[in-house]
């Protein structure tokens, strides 16, 4: 009781975060500043700067409710689509606003692929689901151009194999893991620059977790990544930077080896060490 | 007590608590199940004693008497110049031919008023069944055919045993033509036939004549011009207002005007129909041009509300991942959100057509009650519906046109399995799993 009375800390607090959130430019892929998130009185995100860095995995970890998915969605605009949603601050890709009034985002999520927390494959065929982002944008000049691109997604998605026969069965009938690949093939489709995931393990076994995230490893070589995660031991296997968030607030960031073995922060020393969460 | 299992609760009066209370329960259970049951019991039986009175009324309508008569086609009646022009061909005295095979058949038959007896035993329409045998084949004129004519529907009332034949000069049918329908039945010139008629004639003041098809086809095209106006309408106007459509004091106006709407009753939406399809844009009366309006304005609510409840059913992480792809908002309703609320939408329009379907009061305020003989040819021309053709025939004196009536309602209530059935196969169609 003792340790979570010296957690509880006013709701509207702000806090500087520790650690080092900014890099060198040449590394910086995304950069958000005073990044502030409202809905309606709520101040979900309180203030956030930080860099992503280029062809990394990020993963952002904290507790339930703390913002870390709030913040994930700013990223591609997908909050744009909550009514009650209002985002302050500035989040630059590539060194241009995305929140630019002259920034569409329907582009911009062409440029940042998004998989989400629960498996959504469309309920249409395999091929379908990986097919309709190189189709509605306009990727594939012919069928044999748009195969290529569905096999190869398959591919680099590490689902192929499995599916390979089987093309035309619907999305929805593939196991938990696989349609979670599937999801992550359907990101790529569209050749994104960055993937964001938010929270891509937590409704999968830990055999489907461990493809996921050996597929992590491998994208990792071509994309920026950044994945929400409640699971320490992911965060600390997967990526190579770490921010913690609580209460909306960005607590400490660094990298990933820094944070698990010498976190400077009262909170994210309890938080990684599980005594908190 | 202490073999219960629960050690620490050597007394054993916690799960005796339990047990006690658990019998409680149980019996809820049961009067709540017995009450369910009794429930689907009584509607079970309702519906089943509606079902039996109507066919027990209606299933005489598919039968229709009919008298047996040896024509002779004499070429001196019909075309007596040899000219075989159809204008004298179908302005013939045909009603001369059957009058004179009845004064053969019964020669006794001598008194004026007697022979006008005789005449009535056989249906008006036999004359036009004549004229159009000769019409189609004027190879007839000169030869003898037997013929099978539609009995009068007092003649047909009495073989099907609903009236009874009176004294002279009482009831409906004459002593002196119950004997002519009982020689005729000595002679098996008299017999019930599957009624065609019925299926392929329109309204007639004759009840022998009077068929239902007039009236099926004025409800097929009312069902078009709704169909086709509400359900691209409605699902229109219910994706808007639940995906595109700003949240605001006006929208909240329209949604709470289209609830309202959907319980207004149908006679305001007929005189509504009166007052501006008629009277205003002076489209034809009686059309189902303007039924097909007037009944568009009534199902359309219940079209918008069944497709924004389909619509909000289809989960946020399918218009997610379409969005997460770079889908426009439009991309994402067209390609995911609209497959896959489109069986709820159906089913709504369904319901709203049943409704539409069955509808008679707002069809009598724009005219369609008028009496209409001729099968409509288009959705312009004067027309009647199935649910007002049963309400005229119900208020028609004619014993006969009761089991007509109810035969009309046998049809109506087929019609409206039909669409069901075709409802229930589209929804199986596009049903697809998430």
């Amino acid at each position: 009781m003792q340790l979570m009375d010296n957690l509880i800390m006013k709701r509207d607090e702000i806090i500087k975060p520790v650690g080092n959130p900014f890099l060198n430019e040449e590394r910086v892929k995304i950069s958000c500043r005073n990044v502030n998130v409202y809905y309606e009185e709520n101040h979900a995100i309180k203030n956030v700067s930080v860099d992503i860095a280029e062809k990394e995995v990020t993963a952002f970890i904290g507790p339930s409710g703390c913002g870390k998915s709030t913040f994930l969605r700013c990223i591609n605009r997908m909050n744009d689509t909550i009514r009650t949603c209002r985002i302050e601050g500035e989040i630059r890709l590539d060194g241009e606003n995305i929140y630019d009034k002259n920034v569409d985002p329907v582009l911009l999520r062409a440029r940042i692929g998004m998989v989400f927390q629960k498996p959504n494959p469309f309920p249409k065929s395999i091929y379908q689901n990986v097919a309709y982002g190189p189709r509605i944008h306009g990727l594939a000049r012919n069928k044999a151009e748009l195969d290529e691109i569905v096999i190869t997604s398959l591919e680099k998605a590490g689902l192929f194999k499995e599916v390979k026969d089987n093309l035309d069965h619907p999305g929805t009938s593939l196991s938990g893991g696989q349609q979670q690949r599937l999801c992550i093939a359907r990101a790529i489709s569209v050749q994104p620059e960055l993937i964001l995931m938010d929270e891509p393990c937590s409704a999968l076994d830990p055999i489907a977790t461990a493809k996921i995230e050996e597929l992590m490893d491998e994208l990792r070589q071509n994309y920026t990544i950044i994945i929400v995660t409640h699971s320490m031991q992911q965060a600390a296997r997967v990526s190579q930077r770490t921010a913690f968030f609580h209460l909306g607030n960005l607590i400490e960031v660094g990298d990933t080896n820094e944070i698990f073995v010498n976190p400077e922060h009262k909170l994210t020393q309890d938080y990684i060490t599980g005594r908190y969460g | 007590m202490n073999n219960s299992g629960i050690r620490h609760d050597s007394s054993g009066t916690r799960l005796q608590l339990i047990k006690a209370g658990l019998k409680r329960r149980y019996a809820k259970e049961k009067i709540f199940k017995t009450l369910g049951i009794t429930a689907i019991v009584i509607a079970l039986m309702m519906l089943t004693v509606l079902f039996i009175t109507i066919t027990k009324n209606g299933y005489g309508a598919f039968q229709q008497t009919f008298i047996r008569l040896k024509i002779t086609f004499d070429a001196s009646v019909i075309d007596p110049e040899r000219t075989g022009d159809a204008d004298v061909l179908s302005q013939a005295d045909y009603g001369g031919l059957v009058k004179k095979t009845l004064r053969d058949m019964f020669p006794e038959v001598k008194k004026r008023r007697e022979k006008r007896d005789l005449y009535s035993i056989v249906s008006s329409g036999a004359a036009f069944q004549l004229r159009k045998m000769v019409m189609d084949d004027p190879g007839l004129i000169g030869t003898t055919q037997t013929v099978w004519v539609p009995a009068d529907d007092d003649i047909d009332m009495l073989i099907k045993g609903h009236i009874k034949a009176g004294e002279e000069g009482t009831g409906r049918i004459k002593a002196n033509e119950a004997a002519w329908v009982n020689t005729l039945i000595e002679n098996r010139a008299i017999e019930k036939r599957f009624n065609f008629a019925f299926f392929t004639g329109g309204d007639s003041r004759e009840p022998e004549l009077a068929g239902i098809w007039g009236a099926a086809v004025g409800s097929l095209y009312v069902m078009f011009v709704t169909l086709i106006l509400s359900f691209p309408l409605g699902v229109a106007t219910a994706v808007y207002l639940e995906e595109f459509a700003p949240k605001n004091i006006w929208t909240d106006i329209i949604e709470v005007n289209i609830n309202n709407l959907a319980a207004v009753p149908s006679i305001v939406f007929g005189l509504l129909g009166l007052a501006v399809f008629l009277n205003f844009f002076g489209l034809p009366r009686s059309a189902p041009i303007v039924g097909g309006l007037v009944l568009t304005l009534m199902t359309l609510p219940t079209i918008i509300i069944a497709s924004r409840v389909s619509l909000q059913s289809v989960p946020l992480s399918i218009r997610e991942g379409a969005l997460g792809v770079g889908a426009s908002k439009m991309q994402s309703v067209m390609h995911h959100v609209l497959p896959l609320a489109l069986p709820g939408m159906l089913t709504g329009t369904i319901i709203g057509m049943a409704r539409a379907l069955g509808e008679t009061a707002p069809l009598l305020m724009i005219g369609m009650v008028a009496f209409i003989v001729d099968i409509p040819a288009g959705i312009f021309d004067k027309a009647t519906v199935l649910p007002v053709q049963i309400y005229l025939w119900a208020d028609s004196p004619e014993r006969a046109f009761v089991e007509k009536t109810s035969a009309a309602i046998i049809v109506l209530l087929a019609f409206l399995l039909i669409m069901n059935a075709i409802a229930v196969v589209l929804r199986r169609k596009f049903e697809q799993r998430w």
